[in-house]
């Protein structure tokens, strides 16, 4: 019986010790912060399904590109295409309009990177970037107003480009933003021309 | 709660039960017994008319998803179909979205009654933060289910909320992306809102119960803002305030039965009875009634990421309302200042409301701005200041003495010291 006491007082003084902040850590403390910590790690391992399980799945991963006919579309004409659910405007663009994109200086542009996916990251707003290469009749971009996500309307705003009915947005001839709450210009997707009439997206 | 009750059982069946599970005493010290005080006014009807409201949406929203599809390819046709082939679909339907506009126009009511009879100081600030909690899971239900038809404005209205995500640094574009599902809004999202839709409001449930129990711990404002002082100066909920609250919201529900039988669309938009159509934005996009004050705000600021900062700080300042209003005395009938102050923010917030229905363009975005500035002026500059620069009217001695006296006024003898509130 004593023998079972003093046992139980050790046991008593042990439970304290890993309580007290003086005392120094105990076997008792390791075991017990090992155990929250493989607890945690265990729990936040069964949450991340959870989470990911709303990210993009694989068939909305699956990237597509479409061909695109133009050889229809006269100047001054554009059309949309669908592209990955999202809308893609081609516009032939007029001389005037052209005119009017490059004697815009860089330093006037809220934006003064070209948002072209098939040019490296720094390159500049000009018009000859924001075109398609050596066809700068041709202007080929993700139709969506990069505020907050509304399809802009062709050939209106300010500028005579395009125009955001959602938020006020004003857009120019070369689909770079001039004025308006949109941050940056309407992004140029990657595509090329595999003939002269026919342009491949993504 | 259940410490208000007077409750003793009779029967052996209620003996039994009550050692057991003392829920009769539970609910009888809540909502029978409960002291509430003598004067409520019926601004103070609007809590019941809110739970009412609440079961209403969630009866009707229950019996509604037994017949709608929520897929991109079949949701539309499933709520044509609800409005022409179901029985009494039309009455659900009409019920359930006309229910969402009169939850918003009583929690409105609500809010403002709060605001006014300052029910948000001491001891009440819980309460007060678990309502502005129910306030913000009532918006994203309401912005879910106005994207469960699929119309035009669903859809849009979708795209321009998920965007706002976007504008956070760093992580935007990824949380934007992992909130769609996909690359733009699509089935992955309309499943997913649908899901959350139907869960969200057991949740404004589970915060109701704790905001109720906050208030029945402190005990309720009341017009004067005093606490009462003695047993004179409250009466047991049931019949008093059960019969008050019974009678206003009848009141109410003719007021939603007009809308629901007789303009149906009156809140809605045309628009969304086109189907969605990711190419197409509608020429001018506005939400909800209900969401046009801070969408308003979002709109003022000409930077997208202030713009979203702004909006959602316009909601958060409420959470530390309690700690902005320096003002000792509770209720606004005694402050003869603050009671303009807060009919100019009053109508400062249906102003903003009214501009947020207006294009986005010329004259209505420096409106927009002038509005927004004292939005936040009315919180970070009036109501500190007030408590400083304001002297308050006497406050009554207790409850009975104000009824006595007839209200409001400044009884004989009444008690000036702002500490005994």
């Amino acid at each position: 019986m004593r023998a079972f006491r003093h046992r139980l007082n050790r046991f008593r003084e042990d439970a304290t010790l890993a309580h007290s902040d003086t005392a120094e850590p105990t076997r008792r403390d390791f075991l017990y912060i090992a155990t929250g910590a493989m607890g945690a790690v265990g729990a936040g391992a069964l949450a991340w399904p959870f989470i990911d399980q709303m990210n993009p799945d694989a068939s909305a991963l699956a990237l597509a590109s479409i061909e695109v006919d133009v050889s229809a579309v006269e100047e001054g004409q554009s059309i949309t295409v669908k592209w990955r659910g999202k809308p893609v405007f081609i516009r032939y663009r007029t001389e005037t309009e052209i005119n009017e994109a490059t004697s815009v200086p860089i330093g006037d542009l809220p934006d003064q990177l070209a948002r072209n996916s098939n040019l490296p990251d720094g390159a500049e707003a000009t018009d000859a970037n924001r075109a398609a290469e050596g066809m700068e009749q041709w202007l080929v971009q993700v139709g969506i107003c990069t505020h907050l996500g509304c399809v802009p309307l062709g050939s209106s705003g300010d500028f005579g480009g395009w125009f955001c009915p959602c938020h006020g947005s004003h857009y120019d001839t070369a689909g770079r933003i001039r004025k308006g709450p949109a941050p940056e210009n309407l992004l140029i997707p990657p595509f090329e021309f595999v003939s002269d009439t026919t342009i491949k997206i993504g | 709660m259940a410490g208000h009750s007077n409750y003793v059982p009779q029967s052996a069946a209620a003996k039994w039960l009550e050692s057991r599970l003392p829920v009769i005493s539970l609910v009888r010290g809540s909502f029978v017994d409960f002291p509430t005080p003598k004067n409520l006014n019926y601004w103070w009807t609007f809590g019941g008319i809110l739970a009412i409201m609440l079961m209403a949406q969630i009866i009707t929203g229950i019996v509604l998803v037994m017949h709608y599809t929520p897929s991109t390819g079949a949701a539309f046709d499933s709520v044509e179909h609800i409005m022409r082939d179901v029985n009494f679909g039309w009455m659900l339907r009409y019920l359930h979205t006309n229910g969402a506009s009169m939850f918003f126009i009583a929690v409105y009511i609500h809010i403002f009654r709060g605001l006014y009879y300052g029910s948000y100081k001491a001891p009440r600030e819980i309460s007060w933060i678990l309502g502005v909690i129910i306030f913000l899971i009532m918006m994203g239900t309401a912005f879910m289910g106005y994207v469960l038809p699929w119309g035009q404005m669903s859809f849009w209205g979708a795209t321009v909320i998920t965007n706002l995500f976007s504008a956070i640094p760093l992580v935007g574009e990824a949380i934007r992306t992992w909130l769609w599902g996909g690359f733009a809004v699509d089935n992955p999202t309309l499943n997913r809102f649908f899901s959350l839709h139907y869960l969200l409001p057991f949740m404004i449930l589970g915060v109701v119960i704790l905001h109720v129990w906050a208030f029945h711990t402190t005990g309720n404002n009341n017009p004067t803002g005093v606490q009462p002082k003695s047993k004179k100066d409250t009466l047991p909920f049931h019949p008093y305030y059960t019969i008050k609250d019974l009678f206003a919201i009848v009141v109410f529900l003719i007021f939603f039965s007009w809308f629901a039988f007789y303009v149906p669309n009156y809140m809605g938009h045309p628009d969304n009875y086109i189907e969605a159509n990711p190419l197409v934005t509608p020429a001018h996009i506005v939400p909800e009634w209900y969401f046009l004050p801070f969408y308003a705000i979002l709109r003022a600021v000409p930077d997208k990421l202030g713009g979203v900062l702004a909006m959602f700080g316009a909601i958060a300042i409420l959470f530390v309302l309690p700690w902005l209003d320096t003002s000792k005395v509770r209720s606004g009938s005694y402050r003869p200042l603050f009671k303009q102050f807060f009919w100019i923010f009053a109508a400062n917030a249906v102003a903003l409301g009214y501009l947020g229905a207006m294009p986005a363009e010329g004259v209505y975005v420096i409106l927009s701005q002038i509005c927004t500035v004292y939005y936040f002026a009315h919180f970070l500059l009036i109501l500190p200041l007030l408590g400083f620069m304001e002297k308050p009217l006497p406050l009554p001695a207790s409850i009975s003495e104000a009824v006595l006296k007839g209200g409001s006024g400044s009884p004989a003898g009444a008690v000036a010291a702002p500490d005994t509130k």
